[in-house]
């Protein structure tokens, strides 16, 4: 499989008064074309400031990458036109229509109106908003102001979706329905899912691979059986038990700074 | 491209701010309050100035609406930020001169139509001014606008909190205002304050907008006031713009 992600080396010093803070120190990774790949850590490790580098939020102080065979740096635009990324806040306004905010995003990605108008009726479809198109954001539920912010990132039909613990506070139904959306996802339309989450059953379940980042550096990556034989001691553990035996009872390097950005 | 970004980004915010209603009128109330209960008092005072007091006291209430309105804009992008909003738009191919652009030609047209209501109102007190000032002081509305602004959303997009904004915001309005001769000309000063005013940029724009008031467009303070005020503009537009290129902000 071709490599639609590839990272060698991305770091990211944040300047504070109190001195440097190394959010990223330095992530290697690949991710295959098509792939769902779990992105896991413990708070602060430094999983949404990679993030925000490879969606172009954020510039990076070190290393490369590629998203989609555009270079971070020096094409940052070909980056926007092939991904699509939801943040954990979302990024709707709530006195907004739920028409007009998709109609917009269109917009943004460069369709003229009558193919904005278009894509927003297909979307609201494909994502079971139909009937709320002419409800402001505000009046969604969890659930559906989480695919109302899906349905905004895949406007453009990205070939890699970023989502940023995209089922954090929604009820147990709602999580399934998106586990539903991202597998359909990449069965119908091929899209790289890369997600980052802290609830490891949705991890296991979800994900084709798994990469763990602890202290800003990649830690362990495998499948998810592969990790629990390595870490756990038996493909039946839990990868709770794996994850805990990845980050939890390491010795932070002599030099770790706190980063918590 | 540019421009069909930035008219995009220009009518999101300018429905917003149809749809909040009551806020198109908010910031014209203390130039209004000025000039109904203030402007009467100066009537009969010697201002120094050509022709009668309003044609002082207008241009100064026309450039406070201005000051005030244009150096809060930023505010509304520190609560867009902490809904996700702007980082929304940063993904997407959009210009990011744009997303400045957009929002601060949306605050200009509101204070531009702040500022006729406002020239209405002192029409109806008793105002005199020739047609061609009255649309000069509007341009020097705009420009004031279109500076302040801008600075004023790369401020609200540096800052992390509301509570740190309004501080510094304050702490550059109010001396301003008082430095720059608003509310009464700075040839009633004493020359060590007089001498102070001419560090405000303000003060330009307020001594070319009586001039335009009064009939004389082409005093040696009219092509000051205009200098400063497009220097300005100029100069807070490319501060904006870097702010607003640079990732992370």
């Amino acid at each position: 499989m071709a490599a639609v992600i590839s990272a060698a080396g991305l770091a990211r010093t944040f300047r504070t008064k109190r001195g440097p803070v190394h959010a990223v120190r330095g992530i290697d990774l690949t991710v295959h074309e098509g792939e769902i790949l779990g992105f896991l850590g413990p708070n602060g490790a430094g999983k949404t400031t990679t993030l925000r580098m490879l969606t172009t939020l954020l510039a990076p102080t070190g290393g490369t990458a590629t998203v989609a065979g555009c270079h971070l740096v020096t094409d940052p635009v070909g980056v926007r036109r092939a991904c699509g990324y939801v943040a954990q806040s979302g990024g709707v306004d709530g006195q907004i229509t739920v028409r007009e905010e998709l109609v917009t995003q269109g917009r943004l990605y460069r369709l003229t109106k009558a193919e904005a108008v278009e894509r927003a009726r297909e979307l609201a479809q494909d994502l079971g908003l139909d009937g709320l198109l002419d409800r402001r954001t505000a009046a969604l539920s969890g659930g559906q102001r989480r695919r109302l912010d899906i349905a905004m990132a895949l406007t453009h039909r990205p070939r890699v979706l970023f989502l940023d613990e995209p089922t954090t506070g929604l009820d147990p139904g709602s999580r399934a329905d998106l586990w539903d959306l991202v597998r359909r996802l990449r069965d119908e339309h091929g899209t790289t899912v890369f997600l980052t989450t802290h609830y490891l059953d949705e991890a296991d379940a979800l994900a084709d691979r798994l990469v763990v980042v602890d202290h800003g550096v990649v830690v362990a990556e495998g499948t998810p059986s592969a990790l629990k034989r390595e870490h756990a001691g038996s493909a039946d553990a839990s990868l709770q038990d794996a994850f805990l035996a990845i980050t939890g009872r390491r010795p932070a390097p002599a030099d770790a700074a706190p980063v918590a950005i | 491209m540019l421009f069909k970004d930035t008219a995009l980004v220009y009518g999101r915010c300018l429905r917003q701010s149809l749809r909040s209603g009551v806020a198109l009128f908010f910031g014209v109330l203390t130039p209004l309050l000025y000039l109904f209960f203030f402007g009467p008092l100066l009537t009969g005072l010697p201002l120094g100035g050509q022709g009668s007091s309003w044609q002082v006291l207008v241009p100064g209430l026309l450039l406070q609406l201005a000051l005030f309105g244009a150096l809060f804009a930023g505010f509304s992008i520190i609560l867009e930020k902490a809904q996700g909003v702007v980082e929304r738009m940063r993904v997407t191919p959009v210009s990011r001169l744009a997303l400045l652009l957009g929002r601060v030609l949306r605050d200009t047209t509101v204070l531009l139509f702040q500022a006729v209501l406002l020239v209405l109102a002192a029409l109806a007190m008793g105002l005199r001014a020739p047609l061609g000032g009255i649309l000069v002081g509007f341009g020097f509305v705009a420009l004031l606008a279109v500076a302040l602004a801008s600075l004023s959303y790369a401020l609200g997009l540096t800052v992390a909190t509301p509570q740190e904004f309004a501080p510094l915001v304050n702490g550059v309005a109010m001396p301003s205002m008082l430095l720059s001769g608003l509310m009464l000309p700075m040839s009633l000063a004493p020359a060590w304050l007089e001498a102070l005013s001419h560090v405000v940029p303000l003060r330009y724009l307020v001594d070319a907008v009586r001039d335009a008031y009064a009939g004389s467009y082409t005093s040696p303070h009219m092509l000051r006031g205009v200098l400063v005020a497009v220097g300005f503009a100029v100069l807070a537009v490319t501060v904006g713009t870097r702010v607003f290129r640079r990732a992370g902000a």
